[in-house]
């Protein structure tokens, strides 16, 4: 483990936050596009066996 | 046009609400600043020009849904659109009528609520002028922002979001140049990038209003 | 082969599905190299401390909140003109990575602002000019929901995205001599310690690391706007097979 000094707790926070920021952009990201992608083939499979 | 004007103006008289509305928001918020940061004489003086700014920028803010909301509601707006007039100038006359009604009563009274605020005796012919430069430009910004969310059933919020970081450059130049003035420096710099913005959002937002609202009329 | 190719959806999806993976792993293989080099194997910078690992997470991030904003302007400006669905959706997908790109400038810039200026914020002008593209991004996004037809939605908002670019940089200048104005000596000290000056003090040990999280952040960029991109794509197909199947009920 590196030796952060006096200011560990400024330079992990700095990173948590902007780490845990991204991977919640990510998950979020991925996880709307599941659902979007599920819903979408859905409807399209509901549409072939009525149209 | 100047019927079109006329309209507007005699609308915002009758109607009340939206001509006194500004201006009683601009009286409090500028009486209230003593009770807020201390009567000290001193700090009053040196903050008195931003507070007018703000004052009269936020003033100026609450009233920009009533430009065009209401002929919205009552369907005249899509009579205007279908006018032998271009939207371009229909929205520029709904600016100059926001204008007249908000912002020019606003430039008139603010060197009176300067005496209370203690405004600096150098300051008021500069602040005088530095708000008569800038209010046209918060009228037409505001005017853009009103196209954009007419159609929006809650759309206050939204358009004091879209249209507050537009008032940035303006404000900001505005309230320097007034607290340039207020400590005699000299306020050339400022004046000018203010009459230019205020001078290019006049000339160029119209275009993007009536645009705008075109496609909101759709 | 032109790129208008891929203002078609289905080639769009087609193409960048394929390329996804390896942007994936590609993006965060970098993000997380660049940052493990820069975190662990990094000195201390003489003067900052250990606080100058920051900086390959806050630079990378606020280059890309301008690069973010430039794109969906460029992406506004294909839709009003070529008025390619796909350049809108593109546009719309970036806003929200824009927005927590430039979130991260801004906090992790106050988390070494507060014991390196002994304050967390400062209305140093590269400060305030995030603080207000950040208004820009809020009210950029909030005008998408608020709208509910699409078309509509994608010509109000690229239209905002243009003036607004204006107006932005604008308003870059506006702060520049406004604080300047204000107190000379010290925020000119103050900006020259902010982080986006570091290329010319900062030697190469730093360099080359925060090259590295910079081509991470891009690529993740990237790669998330494709991927959500896709996502509006969908979301627009589902609206139109849902209003076709209520005009078949109908009828």
């Amino acid at each position: 483990m590196v030796d952060l000094g006096k200011y560990a707790d400024t330079v992990l926070s700095a990173y948590a936050v902007s780490l845990l920021m991204l991977v919640a952009l990510v998950v979020l990201s991925i996880r709307r596009g599941r659902k979007v992608r599920a819903e979408m083939e859905m409807i399209e499979e509901r549409g072939r066996k009525h149209g | 046009m100047i019927a079109l004007l006329l309209r507007d103006l005699r609308l915002a008289m009758r109607a009340g609400g939206g001509f006194g509305l500004g201006l009683a928001f601009f009286l409090i918020v500028t009486v209230m600043v003593p009770f807020a940061v201390g009567p000290e004489t001193e700090l009053l003086s040196r903050i008195a020009p931003g507070v007018l700014w703000i004052g009269a920028l936020l003033a100026c803010l609450l009233s920009l849904d009533r430009i065009l909301a209401l002929d919205w509601e009552d369907g005249s707006l899509d009579l205007l659109a279908t006018a032998p007039l271009p939207l371009e100038a229909i929205v520029t006359m709904k600016s100059l009528a926001h204008w007249v009604t908000t912002g020019l009563p606003l430039v008139l009274i603010a060197p009176v609520l300067g005496v209370m605020l203690q405004l600096p005796a150098g300051a008021y012919g500069w602040l005088f002028l530095s708000l008569l430069l800038g209010t046209p430009g918060l009228s037409v910004i505001g005017t853009f922002g009103a196209a954009l969310t007419v159609g929006l059933k809650r759309g206050g919020l939204l358009l004091s979001l879209l249209v507050l970081p537009l008032y940035v450059p303006t404000l900001i130049f505005g309230a320097e140049m007034a607290r340039r003035g207020a400590s005699g420096l000299s306020v050339e710099t400022p004046m000018l990038l203010l009459a230019g913005i205020s001078a290019a959002s006049v000339a160029l937002l119209p275009f993007a209003s009536a645009a705008v609202l075109r496609i909101n009329l759709r | 082969m032109s790129i208008w190719e891929y203002a078609n959806p289905k080639k769009f999806l087609a193409t960048s599905e394929k390329v996804m993976p390896a942007l994936w792993v590609l993006s965060i293989a970098l993000c997380v190299g660049g940052l493990i080099w820069g975190f662990f194997l990094t000195p201390d910078d003489y003067r900052q401390g250990s606080t100058v690992k920051i900086i390959f997470i806050h630079v990378p991030a606020a280059l890309m909140a301008i690069n973010a904003w430039f794109m969906m302007l460029v992406a506004s400006l294909i839709w009003v003109i070529r008025r390619h669905h796909v350049s809108a959706l593109a546009a719309k997908a970036a806003a929200p990575v824009g927005v927590v790109m430039t979130l991260i400038a801004l906090i992790t810039g106050a988390i070494w602002g507060q014991p390196m200026w002994g304050t967390w914020w400062a209305w140093d002008p590269r400060l305030t000019s995030f603080l207000v593209l950040f208004l820009f991004y809020l009210g950029y996004i909030a005008l998408w929901e608020a709208i509910e037809d699409p078309d509509t939605a994608a010509d109000l908002t690229s239209i905002l995205c243009l003036v607004g670019s204006v107006f932005a940089v604008l308003s870059r200048y506006a702060v520049l001599f406004w604080n300047q104005g204000l107190h000379q000596g010290a925020s000119v000290m103050r900006a020259g310690a902010v982080a986006g000056d570091t290329e010319e003090r900062v030697s190469n040990v730093f360099a080359t690391p925060l090259f590295v999280c910079m081509g991470g952040f891009a690529l993740l960029f990237l790669v998330l706007v494709l991927y959500r991109t896709g996502t509006e794509i969908r979301a627009r197909r589902i609206k139109a097979l849902l209003a076709r199947e209520r005009l078949e009920a109908e009828a």
